[in-house]
């Protein structure tokens, strides 16, 4: 039976006014703007986006200062608008040969055409607490040099030429969609993918991880990784050609990984493929990593069990918001269901009291 | 290549170049607009974007990206259509309006007022990025074996 309760209703509007007087903070200390948070907090921006699942900075950085700094909340709110988005239509694929290259690096070719590129990294720093950054002062320019118009082809081409890689055919059919359809199992690669490219970057993390320690071992090295920019090109059909809507950072991450062959195979290096929106390197090696693990079957390999090449533990429990929202949904009001279960627990309680004092009386 | 075809392509690359531009540098490059009807009013909508797996095999969806698009009609009939990046309204409106001017006599003025700037602006951001890129390209070499 429903109960249904009123109540509480001025306090929780007092809970919202100082939920925004604490979201503010001190007012002594100069409030945030978005820009602020856009141009300097970026790396959570990117998070936001990747996750929320639709590419606007401002947003992002809007949703971020709305959630007083917690992502996943975050996320929540950018989840949530753009369901309120008319759809205008598909890209064409993104073409990231083509990327303008921010960061470029293989960790198994040293000298792949095109070079390795560090980027903006924070590999190769001390992890020191740098205090100079307590004090506001100038940022450091960045070096500058001729730019090489060298071009940087995708480093597994290379592999590719040699027929020592899997190969990958360019189909044109219409991949599945989970934001338009529920996500429903058996996943080709193309709804895996997007799953995992909206997925939550610690869940990922740990899973890839997992493979590494041998649950689901592939034996993956990064192939190349690269950061940059593309263009996003979409046919406008009122106009009966295609125009670049825009460009977009992108994250990449391709892996190289041991294959001993199979039945109808021979021994070759297979692939694991990361995509993310923003710059998300982590997030991209651990999305490489699990879509291989998650490749098993149609590569006839063992299943060994390991939760990484489960592909419904792992599309059904990506998700943050998701997850979030079943997780969070028990603190709130239970009060009939509980009032049931009390009223179990007591009933249960009398009657094993009640065989007690017949076995003593006997 | 046909007249028609090269005047396809110019005009899907300025479009492209009005949906990258900042919109703030547009609107102080083109303050005020032309009297125009809106054949579609602007609106703000998201657009599927899709990547390759591997980066060259089947379309899979990685996410959507807000987009704002507008057709409109100038005075003299002129028809201009934007689709462009993030939620401005004037932004879209400003573009569509350049899409328009763009296929009469004022085509010239617009060019070099409005489109060679943004251009510029463009290729300044693009060749930044890449010589910071140049400057952190590793150079490697080979430490001398000791051989005797």
């Amino acid at each position: 039976m429903y109960v249904a309760t009123k109540g509480g209703e001025r306090a929780i509007d007092a809970a919202h006014q100082w939920l925004a007087e604490e979201r503010r903070g001190s007012p002594s200390v100069p409030e945030l703007s978005i820009a602020q948070i856009r141009e300097q907090m970026t790396l959570a921006v990117n998070r936001v986006m990747a996750e929320g699942s639709l590419y606007d900075p401002d947003l992002a950085a809007l949703a971020i200062k709305q959630a007083r700094g917690d992502l996943i909340e975050a996320i929540f709110l950018i989840r949530a608008y753009r369901t309120t988005l008319p759809r205008f239509g598909a890209s064409a694929p993104v073409e990231t040969g083509g990327m303008a290259i921010t960061r470029r690096i293989s960790a198994t070719f040293k000298d792949a055409p095109g070079g390795q590129v560090l980027g903006p990294t924070f590999d190769y720093t001390h992890r020191l607490l740098d205090f100079k950054l307590m004090a506001e002062g100038a940022a450091q320019e960045a070096a500058r040099k001729p730019a090489d118009p060298e071009p940087a082809p995708h480093i597994l081409s290379l592999l590719d030429r040699d027929g020592l890689m899997e190969p990958l055919a360019a189909t044109d059919d219409t991949p599945r969609d989970l934001t338009r359809e529920p996500l429903e199992l058996p996943a080709d690669r193309p709804l895996r993918l997007q799953a995992l490219a909206r997925g939550d970057e610690g869940f990922l993390l740990s899973l890839a991880y997992s493979t590494q320690r041998g649950y689901g071992r592939t034996h993956a090295f990064v192939g190349e990784l690269r950061i940059g920019t593309c263009a996003v090109e979409m046919e406008i059909p009122e106009l009966g050609f295609a125009v670049e809507i825009g460009e977009i950072e992108l994250t990449e991450c391709e892996t190289v990984n041991q294959f001993t062959g199979s039945k109808t195979e021979p021994p070759q290096f297979t692939r694991g493929y990361g995509l993310v929106m923003g710059q998300s390197e982590r997030k991209a090696i651990s999305m490489s990593l699990v879509d291989r693990a998650l490749r098993w079957e149609e590569l006839g390999e063992e299943n060994t069990g390991a939760p990484a090449q489960d592909t419904e533990f792992v599309l059904y429990h990506a998700d943050n918001i998701q997850a979030t929202g079943f997780l969070e949904h028990i603190k709130l009001p239970h009060y009939v269901d509980f009032q049931s279960e009390l009223e179990l627990i007591r009933k249960l309680r009398r009657e094993a009291a009640g065989v007690q004092m017949r076995e003593a009386a006997e | 290549m046909s007249s028609n075809d090269m005047n396809t392509r110019d005009r899907q690359t300025r479009m492209g170049l009005l949906a990258r531009a900042r919109p703030a540098r547009l609107a102080a490059l083109m303050p005020a607009l032309p009297r125009h009807d809106w054949l579609r009013a602007p609106e703000t909508g998201a657009v599927m974007v899709r990547g390759r797996i591997g980066a060259t095999g089947g379309a899979f969806n990685l996410a959507e990206m807000s987009v704002t698009r507008c057709a409109l009609k100038l005075d003299g009939g002129a028809v201009g259509h934007a689709y462009v990046q993030g939620r401005d309204k004037d932004h879209a409106a400003r573009a569509a309006v350049i899409d328009a001017l763009m296929q009469g006599p004022a085509a010239a003025r617009i060019e070099a007022d409005i489109l060679a700037p943004l251009r510029a602006d463009e290729e300044n951001r693009r060749h930044a990025r890449a010589e910071k890129a140049a400057a952190t390209k590793v150079e490697f070499f080979t430490m001398v074996r000791g051989e005797d």
